[in-house]
């Protein structure tokens, strides 16, 4: 997705992971995936740089879809839809 | 031409079915699973076990750790004193760590110092504490077995480790057997 349509896309959930390092994010995003349906959207915002790498490895591994990361002023917003 | 097609026919079944039993072999011994022999006692090393299971476990990989020789001090619950050791046991329970919050670092320890900088900056920097972990890793249902021989050795005592759900106590055949169906295996 583009920076213009991750801006503008619906989101069913937001999962502000900003208070926690590495493994934190990952298990904050585990653990709201439970509470959306398939082929809503979640965002995470994450001030851990890993995240972005992270997060999609956890996509890739789940089988969701990883939509992109945006750039904020000192964090992070990693996209993702559920299967 | 016939007779040969009739032959082809028979092997394919047989080698089907062989395929069939090696696939259930295969598949049985890489489960989704990642088994962790945790020996190290140091506080930087039983972290990085600890961050590694949780990344693990939330990424829905089941997660068995075993919990051997030096790392057993992280899993002693200093409110816990259990009676009628020997002598030899209270020697060594006064000399290792009691419990996760006492260990010492693999480097730059510096009488204790390392480590109260080190949690000071994780604290800092948003990383969860180790008694955090913990109580992450019970939750997300990561299996922790302790090796009855080194808690013998070290004249440790059931009695004093932590209120951990389901901790498991077993040997090394445990470990063997967790890792064989393993897709990966660590050791640290």
């Amino acid at each position: 997705m583009t920076t213009e349509e991750l801006k503008s896309v619906a989101i069913a959930k937001s999962v502000d992971a900003r208070g926690t390092a590495c493994p934190g994010p990952l298990l904050e995003a585990k653990k709201a995936i439970g509470t959306i349906s398939a082929g809503d959207v979640m965002e995470i915002l994450s001030a851990d740089e890993g995240t972005k790498v992270d997060i999609p490895k956890w996509c890739g591994k789940q089988g969701h879809e990883y939509l992109g990361t945006l750039e904020e002023n000192g964090y992070f917003k990693v996209y993702m839809k559920k299967k | 031409m016939e007779n040969s097609k009739e032959v082809t026919i028979e092997q394919l079944q047989m080698q089907i079915d062989e395929l069939k039993n090696k696939i259930t072999q295969l598949e049985n011994s890489r489960k989704d699973q990642l088994a962790i022999a945790v020996v190290s006692g140091d506080m930087d090393k039983v972290l990085a076990a600890m961050v590694i299971s949780i990344a693990a476990a939330a990424m829905d990989t089941q997660v068995k750790l075993f919990f051997s020789f030096w790392s057993l001090s992280a899993l002693r619950d200093p409110k816990k004193n259990p009676k009628g050791k020997d002598f030899i046991s209270k020697m060594f329970g006064m000399m290792l760590p009691k419990g996760k919050d006492k260990l010492k670092l693999s480097n730059m320890n510096m009488c204790g110092m390392g480590p109260l900088m080190i949690k000071m900056l994780m604290k800092k920097q948003n990383v969860m504490s180790l008694d955090q972990m913990f109580k992450e890793a019970g939750e997300l249902g990561i299996e922790i077995t302790v090796c009855e021989m080194s808690m013998g050795l070290m004249g440790f005592k059931k009695e004093e480790m932590i209120d951990y759900p389901n901790l498991r106590f077993a040997g090394a055949a445990t470990f063997v057997a967790d890792a064989g169906e393993s897709a990966m295996q660590l050791f640290i």
